[in-house]
């Protein structure tokens, strides 16, 4: 079979606060050149369809399903992925946190739960556990039943340093 | 989450909550499961699968993809050898290697919507899957066997011309009843003879997958010389092997299998899927390939559990007693036998004492996926039946559904249908941990509006866990660190619990356990994580060979001490001289000095347990509130009450306790598989399957009741599965309280309870 020959997508980006450049097919997903493009195997592929939340990451403090999003769409974007929650050296509270409360069991759905997480504190360092499962509920997990997730996510959230009260908002 | 535990035997590991051994590479991102394999030459394949459920297969022509630039191997069932008929026992899953290998790529028929038909490696994916449309198969399409009534009905197609039928010993030719076994004890007839109120309940169980978010992979690389190494997400890396060697026709030595991290299994991944796929396209294309399969193709072509028909009829006296019971239990096993009758006749009535009853089981074939194991497979579905039938004795006779369950429960030397007689079992401890708890006590308050209605239930479950062979190994480093060697694949945090029972016969911190998963090369023969046995009977393998490393860390220190080895005592971690004071030396200290007293140590421990010591018992508690406008349910309040036997880990038994009772409310309330009357499941997505998010559940209470195991050393018992098995009647009991109304169908969904209702509003 012959083929017209399809022309990359040039991407520059910034990955987990580094300026990264790469080269896609214009069909690839965010999660494939994540995962086969720049080797970070971190970010997980359980749907490809949307509806699982494992391959979650923010695109300018956005989360996002990276299966849903091209890979071109990255192009002058700010990614994070579960890759760039630690500090060097260290572990986020949450990560932390999911450690202490076993909140994982086979641990394929943290990487996204992390970074959803994250992103949740981030915006709303004062969720009640209701907001936070309302914020989860894009992420699936089948092992643990949730709630050892949530009790990990209210403590990471009761021991960090306390920013100025801030509203509840929506995402 | 209180834990009620006996005095005896002090722990100094066993029941704290370390940090899990491999928890940083998880939450950090690094633990490679089995999609994240990486191989120099890699390359990549997809699968071309039947969208038929029933079809011959008149041709295929693959001539076309073949020649396609970037395709590098194409390949059929003709590239795969006719395996010779052979059982396969894979632990929690028996098939046989005909069978298998026309599973994974099917021959003359495809028998389920999904069915592999071809497969093709190339450079990338893309051009893998852009492949796949050049490949022409011609079909003629069958006439699909969907439903249980269809399979037996008189002239039914027949999913498999040559399928010879085991009817209770009898051979039958020409069926769809692939077995039908049956288990007598007493004479049920007299039985109900005496009961003063008998009732019966036919029950309809609809399909569930495990759901498991990491979908099935495999890579393989079939090298020149023979050796063929495949590394996949597996629970049971030495039964993948074996199941390879039959369908591939190879000497077991010739495969290794690499079990990589795992994504959850619940019973899914024992069998094969993609590694003969993978490994013929190696051997075609001789680089490693690698195959990911698709979620859809997960609902489709996957081991769910079965769906049925369960017919349960009990009968009590005047007090409550039971006097007989019957079960008629019949499974879809999907298109090749296997739908877990056995554990299902074993387990619907073990929580109860019944001198006379009878079981028939029914596993029958149709054109749908084969189901595989799902935690306790087998008991759920039966169960339901069981659980809601003594709901309904209890309104009928007026009696408190706890009274009733310790009045008749199974105890120590009661035997089950199928035989054996139960050792010390935890049964009337769970119903008692229940009736004991802050819920049981509760009450239940009013509902939130008026359209709504709450409702408390009950129920019992059992599962009757495995033992098996496990193996073992330990090295001791000079610093007093010791590494762990195990074959048992790690799927929910077993890598701690195996290594805190090393460390409490060592007496060093959990921490001091390196524990390693590796592949079949690496360790001796263990089998499968699944069957509730691996923290019970891999634990007891590194008790083993821990105590091994203890007696010959005596033998040192008597060198040392230049003492006879009998004078060495081991306490709380210190070795010390008995004939001599003063003479102490820590495990840390005494692994210092191993190089000058002999060498290093390493032992290995190795056991075959027989059974699992009697199995663990549940009982549950629900609260519910249905809104009788839209039929939607919610859970307002969980309690799981589980004999653990003793907890190696709290936290990751409470773990394991929340996570079965979540899949079963799933089970209970939305989960289901939409299969048309072609044979087509119509809802293969996990937008369409529905399963439990964060904000569907509320927190499960969990009360660890611990009844030891008497063939542990530390009393423990696997306690993986039985989670999964009250939830669905327990939800049935509490919708029957709210409404007044029974549910004898699952999933127990929206539509299902307004019918009910309105049913309810005509009579």
């Amino acid at each position: 079979m012959t083929q017209a020959p399809i022309a990359k997508a040039h991407v520059r980006c910034e990955l987990n606060g580094q300026p990264v450049e790469f080269l896609a097919d214009q069909h690839m997903s965010l999660l494939e050149a994540l995962r086969e493009v720049l080797d970070m195997t971190g970010t997980k592929e359980g749907c490809n369809d949307g509806n699982c939340g494992a391959c979650t990451v923010t695109m300018d403090g956005r989360i996002v399903d990276s299966c849903l999003v091209l890979a071109p769409e990255a192009d002058g974007r700010r990614l994070e992925t579960i890759e760039g929650v630690a500090p060097p050296g260290g572990l986020h509270p949450l990560q932390q946190a999911f450690l202490e409360e076993a909140a994982l069991q086979c641990g394929i759905c943290t990487p996204g739960f992390l970074v959803a997480a994250k992103a949740l504190l981030e915006r709303e360092p004062a969720a009640d556990e209701h907001r936070i499962r309302h914020w989860l509920a894009g992420n699936l997990c089948r092992c643990t039943g949730y709630d050892k997730i949530v009790r990990a996510v209210l403590r990471a959230e009761a021991e960090q340093p306390k920013p100025r009260a801030r509203r509840s908002g929506t995402a | 989450m209180t834990s009620k535990t006996e005095p005896k035997r002090k722990f100094r590991v066993v029941g704290t909550r370390p940090i899990r051994h491999d928890g940083w590479d998880k939450v950090l991102g690094r633990a490679a499961y089995g999609a994240d394999v990486k191989l120099p030459g890699l390359v990549h394949g997809a699968v071309l699968r039947s969208p038929h459920a029933h079809a011959r297969i008149v041709k295929i022509d693959t001539a076309k993809a073949e020649k396609a630039p970037g395709v590098l191997a194409v390949m059929t069932a003709a590239d795969m050898p006719v395996a010779a008929s052979q059982v396969l026992d894979l632990g929690e899953e028996v098939t046989n290697a005909t069978y298998a290998s026309d599973r994974v790529m099917a021959r003359a028929k495809a028998v389920y919507n999904g069915h592999p038909v071809a497969a093709v490696a190339a450079v990338d994916l893309n051009t893998a899957l852009e492949a796949l449309t050049l490949i022409d198969v011609v079909y003629e399409v069958l006439t699909p066997v969907v439903t249980i009534e269809q399979a037996m009905a008189p002239g039914a197609p027949l999913v498999h011309d040559d399928l010879v039928g085991d009817d209770i010993g009898e051979r039958v030719e020409h069926t769809n009843v692939a077995e039908h076994i049956r288990y007598e004890v007493g004479d049920p007839e007299a039985g109900f003879a005496e009961a003063s109120t008998i009732v019966e309940l036919e029950c309809r169980l609809s399909r569930a997958h495990q759901g498991y978010i990491e979908p099935q992979t495999a890579t393989a690389f079939w090298s020149q010389d023979g050796k063929l190494t495949v590394w996949t997400s597996t629970q049971a890396s030495f039964g993948q092997r074996d199941a390879l060697a039959g369908v591939l026709m190879r000497p077991v030595s010739s495969i290794k299998v690499v079990p990589m991290e795992i994504g959850g299994g619940f019973g899914g991944k024992i069998g094969i899927y993609l590694e003969p796929l993978a490994a013929v396209l190696s051997r075609k294309c001789g680089r490693p390939v690698k195959l990911v399969m698709e979620r859809r193709a997960v609902f489709d072509a996957t081991g769910p559990a079965p769906g049925g028909i369960v017919r349960v009829k009990m009968g009590v006296d005047d007090k409550g007693l039971i006097t007989a019971a019957t079960a008629d239990i019949r499974y879809g096993a999907g298109a090749y036998p296997g739908a877990q009758i056995n554990p299902a006749s074993v387990c619907v009535f073990a929580s109860y004492r019944i001198a006379n009853a009878r079981v028939d089981g029914y596993d029958i074939v149709i054109n749908l996926s084969k189901t595989s194991a799902y935690r306790a497979p087998g008991a759920p579905q039966a169960t339901f039946a069981t659980e809601t039938v003594v709901d309904e004795i209890c309104r009928r006779i007026g009696m408190d559904p706890a009274e009733f369950r310790l009045l008749n429960a199974s105890k120590e030397g009661d035997r089950r249908v199928d035989g054996p007689a139960f050792p010390r079992i935890g049964n009337v401890e769970v119903v008692e941990a229940i009736k004991g708890s802050a819920h049981y006590r509760s009450k239940l308050g009013p509902a939130s509006s008026p359209a709504k209605k709450r409702g408390r239930g009950m129920a019992s479950g059992f599962w009757q866990g495995i033992g098996g062979k496990s193996t073992v190994t330990i090295s001791v480093n000079n610093d007093g660190v010791v590494s762990l060697i195990e074959g048992s694949v790690d799927i929910g945090g077993t890598r701690a619990s195996i290594a805190m029972q090393a460390a409490e016969v060592l007496g060093i911190a959990a921490e001091d356990v390196h524990p390693s998963v590796v592949d079949t090369d690496s360790i001796g023969h263990t089998d499968l994580t699944a069957g509730s046995r691996t923290t019970y009977a891999t634990g007891a393998a590194a008790i083993k060979a821990a105590e091994q490393v203890v007696e010959e860390m005596k033998n040192r220190a008597a060198l040392a001490w230049e003492t006879d080895a009998g004078n060495v005592r081991f306490e709380d971690g210190v070795f010390s001289n008995a004939v001599a004071k003063g003479q102490r030396l820590t495990f840390k200290e005494l692994s210092g000095k191993l190089g000058a007293t002999g060498g290093q140590i390493s032992t290995t421990g190795v056991v075959n347990l027989r059974g699992s010591g009697g199995g663990s018992f549940a009982a549950h508690l629900v609260d519910v509130e249905v809104d009788t406008e839209t039929g939607k349910v919610e859970i307002l309040r969980y309690t799981a009450a589980q004999d653990a036997g003793k907890a190696v880990h709290p936290a990751y038994v409470e773990g394991q306790m929340e996570g079965g009772a979540v899949q079963g409310i799933g089970w209970a309330l939305n989960e289901e598989y939409v299969v048309g009357d072609d044979g087509v499941m119509q809802n293969a997505s996990f937008l369409d399957y529905r399963m439990p998010t964060t904000l569907d559940v509320p927190t499960i209470e969990t009360i660890i009741v611990e009844v030891p195991n008497e063939r542990h050393p530390f009393g423990v018992r696997g306690i993986g599965e039985t989670g999964i098995v009250p939830p669905m009647p327990a939800i049935s009991n509490a919708l029957r309280d709210a409404l007044g109304v029974r549910l004898t169908e699952l999933p127990m969904k929206p539509g299902r309870i307004m019918a009910a209702l309105k049913a309810q509003a005509a009579s």
